[in-house]
């Protein structure tokens, strides 16, 4: 029996993304509606931080003005509705990607997704050691002798927390490759991925080269070997229909502000059976259930990995910004974004001296593309853009390794969503095309 | 402010010329006493090695090998051009005045009488992200200066 799965009935209903749409969208987002140096703001740096919708703004007001209170505690009516809606948004959040209710851990951000994973990794070790916690625990904790696998791409945030893991445990940490058009050496994964390797962690798209990773080929790889597989999916979850359950991977995270939310909220996703015996990575209130002076007990998760008190208006105001992508519909967002990111790359590779990175015009790329200017320093570029209101992020991008592979220190990267128009990557383009002139190149 | 008053003229043309870079084309003079400093901005990598030669209390040379923008790499040139022949002390006292004006967020004024061509980086302070591509040179000579006093 055939089973269509994607794209869901609603979506098949809508018809593909416009300018016309775009620009209601845009009405959405007061930010968006601003002079900057005398010009309309063209806003090309989604991928960095992305805009918030009303509906966004509104539910985290709406929170401070009608149910703020802590959660989790306490009897009265403020805190029982505060509890009700940071749990909806916990499930909110869920269905989104796919996962079940108590697989889904609140963090700060992506990157302390990660690192918790990384600790609450080598806590095991530190258990397993001790004979305390779930006899599981002795098969996931890593020591000398074990690999730890990421590749040459990733963002430092997905890179250092392993190669602090592999330091405090005496494992080895070894990457994958990419090649010059911003592909990973997947022949060289089958064998850098072996009996040895403990975790495999890659970017789902690359945050510089817009590069989409092969997860199902990878996932494969990981599992022949035994590997957990750690998915960073900040570039991809905002911007495509993410399921982690059909992907198979064990670890998940993602950041709220690149998704239409506030910043200070971030998202874990990790098998349930994972989490439910992996150590804590922080301790104190909230996460335990007996203590004594000697020692605690902790909670199942998702609690048992969030202690203190929580991102609560966050959590909802992240919940709200999932709504927004969800009535918009992903796979709409996604193919109107590749749209954009294809008019980007082939209008970068007609200008003169303009070297982009990763995949050529006509592959498959999310809706951004980096680039060197010969001759022109990224922040002279982005300096340039700016007096003409055009906002993009310029630097390393949190990827020195892979500028180096790529033999650059900087370079410029605009990056597009849903409330970008073809006008804007045009405006963006023409600018482009005038750098070189400018700084005499 | 408009792109041409932060990329005046002067910073545009010293970007291209690159005054006093090239430290191993450049050996520094005999019988010099001489400091060097690497500065590294982590944000966008820009970098200077920079190294002063000083005879008799005067700078007799400021020679530095880097890589960055435009504004960096203009603030070394300058820099360089300026700096032979001051006394250290003269130096010095510039560096600070410079110091002084781009931390100003555009509220001092650069004096064209003490600073020179290094005035034109005036409009540099109104761009806090900037700012430090302007001094990362600056920084390195007054390191560099320590250690061969």
């Amino acid at each position: 029996m055939a089973v269509v799965t994607t794209p869901t009935t609603l979506e098949r209903a809508l018809p593909a993304m416009d300018n016309a749409e775009v620009l209601r969208i845009r009405n959405d987002f007061p930010v968006l509606d601003q002079l900057v140096n005398g010009r309309p703001l063209v806003y090309l740096d989604s991928g960095a931080t992305s805009q918030n919708p009303l509906s966004v703004i509104e539910a985290e007001q709406e929170f401070y003005e009608q149910r703020n209170a802590a959660v989790h505690r306490g009897a009265h009516h403020l805190a029982v509705e505060a509890t009700e809606v940071f749990e909806d948004a916990r499930q909110t959040v869920a269905d989104f990607v796919g996962a079940d209710y108590a697989e889904i851990v609140w963090t700060s951000n992506a990157t302390e997704g990660l690192n918790l994973i990384s600790y609450a990794l080598s806590n095991a070790g530190l258990w397993a050691a001790q004979g305390r916690g779930d006899a599981r625990l002795r098969e996931l904790g890593l020591g000398p002798g074990d690999e730890i696998v990421v590749t040459e791409m990733e963002h430092h945030a997905n890179l250092i927390p392993w190669q602090e893991l592999a330091y405090r445990t005496g494992a080895v940490l070894r990457y994958i490759p990419v090649d010059d058009s911003g592909k990973l050496h997947l022949d060289q994964a089958a064998e850098i991925v072996g009996e040895r390797t403990r975790l495999l962690a890659f970017t789902h798209a690359s945050n510089v080269l817009g590069t989409i990773n092969p997860v199902a080929e990878l996932v494969a790889i990981a599992r022949r070997a035994g590997a957990l597989v750690v998915l960073d999916a900040c570039q991809s979850a905002p911007h495509l229909s993410l399921n982690v359950k059909q992907l198979d991977v064990d670890f998940a995270v993602f950041s709220g502000h690149k998704m239409l939310g506030p910043t200070g909220i971030g998202v874990l996703y990790g098998k349930q059976e994972l989490l439910d015996v992996l150590p804590p990575y922080q301790t104190g209130g909230s996460m335990i259930t007996t203590v004594t002076m000697e020692r605690a007990e902790y909670l199942a998760a998702p609690q048992r990995f969030e202690a203190g008190t929580q991102k609560i208006s966050q959590a909802v105001a992240l919940a709200a910004a999932v709504n927004y992508l969800t009535e918009t519909g992903l796979d709409r967002v996604h193919r109107w974004e590749s749209e954009l990111g294809q008019r980007m790359v082939a209008g970068l590779e007609a200008i003169d001296g303009i070297r982009v990175l990763g995949p050529a015009a006509g592959q498959d790329r999310i809706g951004l593309a980096a680039f060197d200017v010969a001759g022109v320093h990224a922040h002279d570029v982005g300096q340039f853009l700016d007096a003409r209101g055009i906002a993009v992020r310029v630097g390393h991008h949190c990827a020195q390794p892979l500028h180096r592979r790529l033999g650059l220190t900087a370079t410029t990267r605009a990056s597009a969503y849903l409330y970008n128009t073809t006008d804007d990557v045009d405006e963006f383009l023409d600018a482009v095309s005038g750098v070189r002139a400018y700084f005499r190149a | 402010m408009s792109l041409d008053q932060l990329y005046q003229q002067i910073i545009l043309d010293h970007s291209k010329a690159r005054h006093g870079s090239g430290l191993a084309e450049t050996p520094a003079p005999e019988g010099a006493s001489t400091g060097q400093s690497h500065q590294l901005n982590p944000v966008c990598g820009d970098e200077v090695t920079l190294r002063v030669a000083v005879n008799h209390g005067t700078v007799a040379q400021l020679a530095w090998d880097g890589a960055g923008c435009s504004i960096s790499m203009a603030s070394a040139s300058v820099l360089s051009e300026m700096a032979e022949g001051m006394s250290v002390e003269e130096l010095r006292s510039v560096i600070e005045s410079f110091r002084e004006v781009l931390r100003s967020r555009g509220k001092v004024h650069a004096d064209p009488e003490v600073l020179g061509d290094a005035a034109a980086f005036e409009g540099v302070a109104r761009y806090a992200a900037r700012v430090k591509c302007a001094m990362i040179s600056w920084v390195a000579a007054e390191d560099a200066l320590n250690q061969a006093a």
